[in-house]
């Protein structure tokens, strides 16, 4: 009971003014106005875009760099200790728009020109915990004798890898894709510390809109976003959604 | 010794630590083609960690693993023409039965025609034909067994290694499954190697046995001769019920134990030995001609076990003995027993009393175990190496540490009759054995009080440590 309570306050009531004001015009009348005017923006429908190509790129790299990582912590022989783990998850401890602007500092101290690299590096640096994390916790949870049962049967250790490991490990992925995914999505700090404003992401528009007091159009344009994560989430989650809560424990 | 064809794998003195603990402790033996042997013993004997060394995972730390002829510490697993059931079977959740057990042919490359043709006969063969698009993890555990057994055995190997297989089914279940596996042995021919703590698991399966603890080979035989000619307290008590007594042999076939004098069929022993003796409860008979009789009892109690009664009795002489029996007698009756030559198991005995490697520390003073033990230390100067003995029933357990000596785990509890013979192991890891009347858990944590007096010194033998 107290969790429904929770659930209304915090979920189901800021959805549903979300909803309601995206189908209102500013003097509160009903209207499709604010939707249709997205899908005939040409600057929003670009932005949007972008947001989901930066997005879809910082998720790749986060895999290519946590999945290794995660690897390597996971493993007795190559990671003796339980502190390397905490090692990697501090940064999580601390906020992340100060590190935002320290990263940025650190490039202007450097003189790297901010821009779509020192962006994606950025947003890598800050989700990356949240990839290794999922897909440590899966590896460190696999039952050894599944890759000595493999090996038993003939496996070298790279076809170990490539048909027992790797196949196992990929509810712990598609957790860590989810938490990476979604959020670069809609970010909009990053983009504006790392690229001083100059690559707008969806979220910086949401952002603006709202900062100028378009209420409607901005609870439009984040409607849709939701809509569209929804989407993703289920095509990608589809059957794996039992699976993928496990990787998160 | 000559390398025999008839032998597939042998090990060579085989010595393996993990960290500063020794599991393996000098292991030889050698298996003969187309055998089926069990490595028997309790938890934590290394029986596991023989078997994983037979199967690539782990190298040893001194001696050889040899297959037909060859060494083979440095091959990896998977070059290794052996195949292993897990004990938790290992089945791969992301593949459905037909992936699990073609697994294995699918990395040789074999034609999927023929992937198809051998998946097919090794399923029937664990009975297993109509399960092939089955997901493992909705199988039962007797069905997941079967499918282990299928993958392991479709590679065609030489060795099937089999690591408690049977553990985590019920016990209708494992009675079914070890006909099976028996049928399944004679019917394929190749070499099983088994591991069980299930000492009637191992008599059922297997050609011969190898009794472990410890990390030390106890016993290797056939089940027959585990069974009647136990080499020691420890085979003994594993496997089977069975009375332990102290004894002495006499001479050549009489010995005498329990305070009465009998017939036996062992020699060699010397005159006047002490030695242990071993009596199987199903081998004391009851009679009622006085002339049979060789001593009397009263029973104590009798309980029904199914097939047979138990019987405790209380010998004219002090002594509790088990009894199994198809015919009950009341509690209180007195009766009149004997035991067949035959069945009279006389032992070597491992030790007479505790003897410890140690130093002299000063007047008065002696160090062994890595405690400081006060003791009479006339004829000895500090420094002196030298051996300290004292006798089992010297050694005081406390159930608390303030004055003990040394603190230990007992490990192990014989009942030898009249008394208990445990197996102290302390925390530098030596062994104390004692005898007492206190009774005692295993497991327990106990304190260990000598009395000075009852340390004697003496001078190391040549050679000996």
């Amino acid at each position: 009971m107290p969790y429904f309570i929770f659930l209304v306050l915090f979920v189901v009531l800021p959805l549903l003014l979300i909803v309601l004001y995206a189908l209102q015009d500013g003097a509160g009348h009903f209207t499709l106005r604010n939707i249709t005017k997205f899908f005939t923006d040409k600057d929003a429908l670009s932005t949007f875009a972008l947001s989901l190509e930066v997005a879809i790129e910082n998720t790749l790299l986060c895999v290519l760099i946590g999945y290794p990582a995660a690897y390597i912590l996971a493993d007795n022989k190559l990671n003796r200790s339980a502190v390397t783990v905490v090692l990697f998850i501090l940064p999580m401890w601390i906020n992340a728009l100060m590190r935002t602007l320290a990263t940025a500092e650190l490039f202007n101290m450097a003189g790297i020109p901010l821009g779509k690299g020192t962006l994606l590096f950025g947003m890598c640096y800050d989700y990356l915990p949240f990839m290794i994390y999922p897909i440590y916790n899966q590896l460190k949870k696999m039952d050894k004798s599944y890759a000595e049962a493999a090996q038993d049967l003939g496996a070298t250790p790279g076809q170990v890898f490539r048909k027992v490991t790797l196949p196992l490990s990929m509810p712990g992925v598609w957790s860590g894709v989810m938490m990476v995914f979604m959020p670069t999505v809609s970010t909009f700090a990053i983009s504006e510390f790392l690229t001083n404003n100059k690559i707008k992401l969806f979220g910086t528009i949401i952002q603006e809109n709202i900062n100028n007091s378009m209420w409607n159009y901005g609870a439009a344009l984040s409607l849709v976003m939701l809509i569209i994560i929804g989407l993703t989430t289920l095509l990608q989650g589809g059957d794996q959604q039992e699976e993928v809560s496990g990787g998160l424990i | 010794m000559a390398e025999d064809k008839d032998i597939i794998i042998r090990l060579d003195h085989i010595s393996k630590s993990f960290g500063d603990k020794k599991v393996l402790d000098d292991i030889s033996l050698y298996i003969k083609r187309g055998e089926f042997v069990t490595f028997l013993g309790p938890s934590g004997c290394g029986k596991t960690t023989t078997l994983r060394l037979i199967a690539g995972f782990g190298k040893p730390d001194e001696g050889n693993v040899i297959m037909e002829g060859k060494v083979i510490n440095d091959v990896p697993p998977y070059q290794r023409k052996l195949n292993t059931v897990f004990q938790r079977y290992a089945l791969f959740p992301h593949l459905d039965v037909y992936d699990n057990v073609a697994f294995g042919l699918k990395l040789q490359k074999v034609p999927e025609d023929e992937i198809e043709k051998r998946v097919k006969r090794v399923l029937k063969l664990v009975s297993m034909s109509d399960y092939e698009d089955r997901d493992v993890e909705s199988l039962s555990g007797g069905q997941q067994q079967r499918v282990a057994i299928a993958r392991a055995l479709i590679n065609q190997p030489r060795v099937l290694l089999l690591d408690e297989p049977l553990a985590a089914l019920d016990l209708k279940m494992r009675k079914d499954m070890q006909i099976e596996l028996k049928e399944m042995h004679k019917k394929l021919g190749i070499t099983f190697i088994y591991v069980t703590h299930d000492q009637e698991e191992a008599l059922t399966l297997s050609d011969t046995i190898v009794v472990m603890n410890e990390g030390k080979i106890q016993q290797i035989g056939t089940p027959i001769d585990i069974y009647n000619e136990p080499v020691n307290c420890f085979v003994a008590d594993f496997i089977g019920e069975s009375n332990i007594l102290k004894g002495r042999m006499l001479r050549d076939r009489r010995v005498a134990f329990i305070k009465h004098e009998f017939d036996c069929v062992d020699e060699g022993f010397g005159e006047d030995v002490k030695v242990d003796v071993v009596v199987r409860p199903e081998d004391i008979y009851f009679t009622n001609d006085p002339a049979k009789c060789q001593f009397k009892a009263k029973v104590n109690s009798c309980t029904f076990k199914g097939v047979h009664y138990e019987m405790w009795v209380d010998t004219d002489t002090g002594y509790e003995l088990m009894i199994q029996d198809y015919d009950p007698y009341e509690v209180g009756t007195e009766v009149m027993l004997y035991i067949d030559p035959d069945d009279i198991q006389v032992m070597k005995k491992e030790r007479e009393a505790n003897t410890y490697a140690a130093k002299v520390k000063g007047e008065g003073k002696v160090e062994f175990m890595g405690v400081e033990f006060a003791c009479d230390t006339t004829g000895f100067a500090e420094g002196d190496e030298v051996v300290a003995t004292i006798r089992f029933e010297k050694v005081d357990l406390l159930d608390h540490e303030d004055e003990a000596d040394a603190t230990g785990n007992v490990v192990s509890i014989l009942y030898m009759g009249n008394h208990y013979h445990l197996t102290v192991k302390t925390e530098s890891g030596d062994h104390v054995w004692v005898d007492t009347n206190d009774i005692w858990d295993k497991g327990d944590f106990v304190g260990i009080k000598i009395l000075p007096e009852d340390i004697q010194l003496s001078k190391p033998a040549a050679g000996n440590e």
